[in-house]
């Protein structure tokens, strides 16, 4: 897929609850780049000392029709609180799009569950989209801490059927994602998962012990994200490998983790 | 428009401007972002007669203006590229020049030779610097006498334009220069990464996997240029200046300094297009100033 640097715009930049950005970017030059679900973005960060490199964000959702780029982001540090005050209007430079992305579960007989916790719900939006484009049903599965973390179930609602954990118990199922009992009372034929590492491991682990193929999303530290500098690498069956270019999306199969 | 060319010893560049190796892959990593053939030189990986797995993650940490890695030479191997990375990039239209890696003068001297047999490679940038791997590297770097013993080495192997690149972490960077200079190369390039270190204070750790990184970006230029500026002086063969290079501006001072090219690194993560801007802005500094050629200019602030 062609890659582009971009100049967009800032639609608007909501907080969807404290710490965290909803931004919406348009192209003023021309129509949103061929985006796959799970590519990601890399986010220029104005004049700072130290945000010299770009910000790795996953593609939340495309919207072709309105010329749209959403991207859900954490503020933790520097570059991501300035990415999340961006004003409308304002104008981010933007490499897109970046990596490969999930396998688009298709045919009749797939049910892929899409399983998320915290920011890592972000790409599976898109991801449900395409599915539900191809004639697929995804069923969601999102976790957080307590209600007021959950984020966008309104538009995970527009695209499928939402399942959500809490640990308090205060919406949802009370527990873990990998304790929901939607795990028992259906089949599914793939699971993809992005989240924390503890959790994308659980979550590993729980499809593995079903025999269901699983992919999960990885989030390591990235210089160029382009394939170019070998920063980011994760150590897989093929030896180290740069997450930008061959993941950030990889089977559990093509990983070391211990699951 | 002035006369962008440049020659480094037997070598023409269309403009003096080139990518630093490990930067920019094998050139391909870029081809949407710039038109490979306005770079005077694409430098690719480091390259070893073995594969080399190289440093656990995570392998970089930001800094100020710049970042540390420690990547540690990761490439399949000097064979793995003559049989599947070079045929995909020998008709890219400008120099391609490999970076050489090795443990030992013997591996150096190897590993360039399979090099030498590649019609379309014309030149080496043989890596004595290299900070992040324990064994061989920067160990023959940082001595006159273990440069001077893999130039040797690699020289009676390798008969095309061999450019020897030079480590910043030494006591007296224009001596080595003279040592490489003694044993034939035909041009040196500086710097490579200063060694630095980072801790993540949060977690009470190292941030690298080794502990250490090199240092690259603007943080480091200031360095890097007043070491092109008394290399440029302790030697009569070409310098290729690098070190925290982002835009013409930079660029240009290091030509003042004296090197004869320049090769822009780090900042190509910022700006995939940065190159390309340099070498207009270059082209657009000379015209403005009335100097008909970049070699106008090379090494004339005193
Ligand atoms: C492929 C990919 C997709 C991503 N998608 C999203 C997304 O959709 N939304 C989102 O909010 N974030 C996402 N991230 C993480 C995001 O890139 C980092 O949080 C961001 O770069 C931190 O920048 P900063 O300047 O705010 O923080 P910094 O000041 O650089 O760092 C603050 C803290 O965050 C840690 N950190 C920095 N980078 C990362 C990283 N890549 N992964 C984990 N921890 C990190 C640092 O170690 C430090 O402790 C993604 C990362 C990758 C690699
Ligand atoms: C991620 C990364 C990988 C590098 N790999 C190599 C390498 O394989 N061989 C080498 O000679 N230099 C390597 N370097 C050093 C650069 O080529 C260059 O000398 C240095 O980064 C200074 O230039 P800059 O500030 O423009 O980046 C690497 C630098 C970085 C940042
Ligand atoms: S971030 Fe540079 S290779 Fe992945």
């Amino acid at each position: 897929m062609k890659k582009y640097i971009l100049d967009l715009r800032v639609v608007s930049n909501e907080h969807p609850r404290a710490g965290y950005a909803l931004l919406k970017l348009t192209n003023p030059d021309g129509p949103m780049p061929e985006i796959a679900p799970g590519q990601f973005v890399q986010l220029a960060v104005s004049d700072s000392p130290s945000t010299m490199l770009r910000r790795p964000i996953s593609v939340h959702h495309v919207d072709y029709d309105s010329n749209q780029l959403w991207l859900l982001i954490h503020m933790i540090g520097e570059g991501t609180n300035k990415l999340g005050n961006l004003r409308p209007g304002d104008t981010v430079n933007t490499i897109v799009p970046l990596g490969k992305g999930f396998s688009l579960a298709s045919g009749s007989v797939a049910k892929p569950l899409l399983v998320g916790g915290g920011v890592g719900i972000a790409p599976l939006l898109y991801f449900g989209a395409k599915l539900k484009e191809q004639g697929v049903e995804p069923t969601f599965l999102l976790g957080a801490r307590s209600k007021d973390d959950l984020m966008q179930l309104d538009e995970f609602e527009k695209v499928g059927r939402v399942f959500l954990t809490t640990e308090d118990g205060s919406v949802g199922e009370k527990g873990f994602v990998t304790q929901h009992s939607i795990w028992n009372q259906e089949t599914f034929t793939s699971v993809h998962c992005c989240g924390p590492k503890p959790m994308m491991v659980a979550v590993a682990k729980v499809a593995k012990g079903k025999g269901v193929e699983c992919e999960v999303s990885l989030e390591n530290m990235m210089a160029c994200g382009l394939g170019a500098c070998l920063c980011c690498v994760e150590d897989t069956q093929q030896g180290n490998v740069c997450v930008c270019k061959e993941g950030p999306v990889f089977n559990i199969n093509e990983l070391k983790w211990l699951i | 428009m002035a006369d962008l060319n440049v020659n480094i010893g037997g070598l023409s560049l269309k403009n003096p401007v080139m990518t630093a190796s490990g930067t920019f892959g094998y050139g391909l990593e870029y081809a949407d972002f710039v038109d490979l053939s306005q770079i005077g030189g694409i430098i690719v990986k480091g390259t070893t007669l073995e594969p080399r797995q190289g440093n656990p993650y995570p392998r970089m940490a930001e800094t100020p203006h710049g970042m540390l890695n420690c990547v540690g030479l990761q490439n399949k191997g000097v064979d793995y590229f003559c049989e599947h990375i070079y045929p995909t990039i020998k008709d890219i239209d400008t120099n391609m020049i490999v970076n050489v890696s090795g443990s030992s003068p013997e591996s150096y001297a190897e590993c360039a030779a399979h090099v030498d047999a590649l019609d379309k490679i014309p030149a080496i940038e043989l890596n004595i610097s290299c900070p992040n791997v324990k064994q061989g590297g920067m160990a023959f770097g940082v001595t006159a006498q273990g440069a001077a013993q893999v130039v040797k080495a690699v020289r009676k192997a390798y008969n095309k334009t061999l450019i020897v690149k030079l480590s910043p972490n030494v006591t007296d960077i224009c001596e080595i220069a003279r040592a490489v200079e003694a044993e034939g190369a035909d041009s040196v390039s500086l710097i490579n990464t200063l060694m630095g270190m980072s801790i993540d204070a949060e977690r009470r750790r190292r941030t690298l996997s080794i502990g250490t990184g090199g240092l690259s970006g603007p943080a480091v230029k200031p360095v890097a240029l007043r070491m092109v500026y008394q290399v440029a002086r302790a030697v009569k063969i070409p310098v290729i200046g690098l070190g925290g290079i982002s835009n013409a501006t930079d660029a240009l001072e290091f030509l003042l300094a004296g090197a004869s090219a320049i090769q822009i690194g780090t900042m190509n993560f910022v700006d995939p297009a940065v190159t390309v801007k340099v070498a207009q802005g270059i082209n657009e500094y000379l015209d403005r100033h009335g100097f008909k050629s970049v070699d106008d200019i090379v090494g004339i602030v005193d």
